[in-house]
């Protein structure tokens, strides 16, 4: 029999370790392999018998001797008996390409991932011109993730049209919105997925060096990816004369220091060259002119990630999931005050209700939803009216809200939305870059007219120069820090004013 | 400026190391961290000569970011996030039962030197909240209780130690 703990962050989080050094102690030793992202389940454990490969969960160290007992006899006579994994609904209802190969193994282990037809999509990428795979790109209709939804293979041919020495692929890997943890996942539990990703984006660009730019605050990640790179490099996946074919890509992994800001591309660019997170002007694109002034593809994990999947699978494949101009899958990630959480990756188009009533289950506390917020701490709070729009860019668009990165935080009915809306703004005060006067200044002032409306001070006059400082940081901030922190802020008027007021619950 | 020989760091093999890096003083500032603990003010000089900058430059750097600290801090960091996913699970009063019990508000540090308590906003273990890293490590679900079980467990070794 094999065992399988995770050793993901949050398997972490929950005891995983312990759970680990249990099984060690009673001779059974696990593999270490990622998380699902079936995270209320964690530690899942799981184990291979003839059945397949079942599971229990959430296990602690405890659990271990009446699991191990259980498995002598019958499995499922144990209250944390799950079934097959695979038939878990949670799981089974997903479509997963991003995904596919989350949680099954040992993340790190390279004869795993190549079993599971990982580097099949750079080996036909190798195969192929520059120009090739970026047709290939645009076909497939893969949209930025990280948030503006950006057409990639676009992106990819304005640097594949520079002329330049030197050009550079960089990963967004500053993951910092709350209810966001999909780049983690990727990178924890797949981490050759997106080195795969990085090396076709350098062949299809010519770009010879990449970077990671990942947060610090993920320092299980950081220790897996440079394993990682490390033994694609030594396996010739990575580096000089790739697989014979003598083409060249290496990859690095940078950490930031704490910046949210750092996770807008431009700052980003200026954090990896060892400045000041400092947003640029655009134009220049990155494109053209972007990491050290060379033309420079910045994309998402999970961008970078699909593109393994759309060079292994043909674009068309990718193509064929989602709705309207959103192609592809989402990486939902279910967070918050919500039974079960975790991701979630489906075809564009399920309704935010679906997800968090379907999967979610509803609240922790069992008590009833107030708000959802998407999109991350720049995304809308959106009321129960709102539940029933299709998760694609345009119709969240529609409705003034985003998908962004694909964050769902869900709230019950005991939170405070004048608190929220506060508490953007004090968001922006504290990780605004300070270029700008309109998100420095801005978004300070915002928090003191705030409060003022929530005291009661000339209230119906601090409403209109609210809304009048919220246009000011929408129109004239440089990007989406201070352009975006407004919309949770109205998003809380418009919905949740009676919260401002003190006039009780009597959403509106 | 006068740096005394004593309470000047040798971080002269970390410059070497880095100074040929594109972009190389942020990986350099993360290693200085490493090894003092904190970025004192006595290394901008040879950090700014190592790289060729001005002493304003990476002071600009250095103040930017969160992540670097320019005093000593605790034996042990705590970071409790504030985002919004924990807040959603009342990390609010779980910051509010921190500070008291710790008696510190937050880029402080305990009278013992054990803890420096700090906010983090997004720990990504936002299914399981409220989350709270201590040093290299993140717990999931962390109520008053489990922060109190946590924080004797780090008092405790370091008492044994």
């Amino acid at each position: 029999m094999k065992f399988f703990i995770p050793k993901d962050t949050t398997a972490l989080a929950l005891g995983a370790e312990s759970v680990a050094m249990a099984l060690q102690a009673a001779g059974a030793e696990p593999v270490r392999n990622g998380s699902r992202g079936m995270f209320w389940l964690e530690p899942l454990l799981e184990v291979e018998t003839d059945l397949g490969r079942i599971g229990f969960g959430p296990v602690s160290s405890k659990d271990v001797p009446g699991i191990l007992d259980a498995l002598k006899a019958e499995p499922s006579s144990h209250n944390l008996y799950l079934g097959p994994v695979n038939e878990i609904s949670f799981l089974s209802s997903q479509q997963r390409l991003t995904y596919a190969r989350a949680g099954v193994g040992d993340p790190v282990c390279l004869d795993n991932y190549q079993t599971l037809n990982g580097f099949k999509g750079l080996k036909n990428a190798l195969s192929f011109t520059g120009q090739q795979i970026v047709d290939q790109v645009k076909d497939s209709g893969l949209r930025g993730r990280g948030g503006a939804a950006f057409p990639a293979g676009i992106k990819w041919q304005t640097v594949l049209d520079c002329e330049s020495e030197q050009k550079y692929i960089v990963c967004n890997a500053d993951e910092g919105d709350s209810g966001t943890f999909a780049d983690r996942l990727v990178m924890e539990s797949d981490p050759y997925q997106l080195i795969e990703g990085m090396c076709i984006a350098g062949l299809a660009v010519g770009a010879t060096q990449g970077y990671i730019y990942l947060r610090s605050e993920y320092p299980v990640a950081h220790k897996l990816l440079n394993i990682a790179i490390d033994r694609a490099l030594e396996a010739n996946f990575l580096g000089d004369n790739i697989q014979g074919s003598g083409k060249t890509f290496h990859l690095e992994v940078r950490l930031g220091a704490g910046a949210y800001i750092c996770g807008e591309e431009t700052s980003l660019l200026e954090s990896l060259e060892g400045k000041r997170g400092m947003v640029r002007a655009k134009p220049p694109l990155p494109a053209i002119e972007g990491l050290f002034g060379k033309p420079t593809v910045v994309n998402n994990v999970l961008t970078l990630a699909a593109i393994s999947s759309i060079l292994e699978q043909g674009a068309e494949v990718y193509q064929n999931f989602g709705m309207g101009r959103s192609r592809g899958t989402l990486a939902i990630q279910l967070a918050g005050n919500i039974k079960r959480g975790g991701l979630i990756e489906l075809a564009f188009g399920v309704t935010l209700r679906e997800v968090v009533e379907d999967y979610g289950q509803g609240t922790y506390s069992g008590r009833p939803i107030r708000a959802i917020q998407v999109g991350g701490p720049l995304g809308a709070f959106l009321p129960e009216s709102q539940w029933d729009t299709p998760m694609d860019y345009e119709a969240f668009a529609a409705i003034n809200a985003m998908i962004g990165h694909g964050g769902i935080v869900v709230f019950d009915d005991t939170a405070d939305m004048a608190a929220q809306a506060r508490f953007a703004m004090e968001f922006c005060v504290l990780e605004s870059c300070g270029k700008c006067t309109p998100c420095r200044i801005g978004s300070v002032r915002g928090v003191e007219v705030i409060d003022r409306i929530v005291a009661n001070e000339d209230r119906d006059n601090n409403l209109i120069l609210l809304h009048d400082l919220c246009d000011t940081m929408e129109l004239g901030s440089l990007c989406a820090m201070g352009g975006m922190t407004p919309f949770p802020v109205r998003s809380a008027l418009t919905h949740f004013m009676s919260d401002f007021t003190g006039q009780g619950r009597g959403d509106n | 400026m006068e740096t005394g020989a004593q309470n000047t760091a040798d971080i002269s093999h970390l410059v070497t190391q880095f100074k040929a890096v594109p972009g190389g003083l942020l990986p350099l500032l993360h290693a200085i961290q490493a090894e003092l603990g904190y970025v004192p003010d006595s290394v901008v000089p040879s950090i700014a000569t190592g790289l060729n900058l001005s002493r304003a430059e990476v002071h600009g750097v250095i103040s930017f970011y969160h992540d670097f600290k320019t005093h000593p801090v605790g034996r042990n960091t705590v970071q409790i996030c504030r985002a919004e996913a924990c807040q959603s699970m009342g990390s609010r009063s779980l910051e509010a039962h921190a500070k008291e019990t710790l008696g510190i508000d937050y880029h402080q540090t305990t009278a013992d030197g054990s803890i420096t308590l700090q906010e983090v906003f997004c720990l990504g273990n936002c299914a399981c909240s409220p989350s709270v890293r201590i040093n290299n490590d993140v717990f999931a679900r962390v109520d008053q209780d489990r922060f109190d079980e946590l924080v004797a467990n780090i008092r405790g070794e370091v008492e044994i130690k």
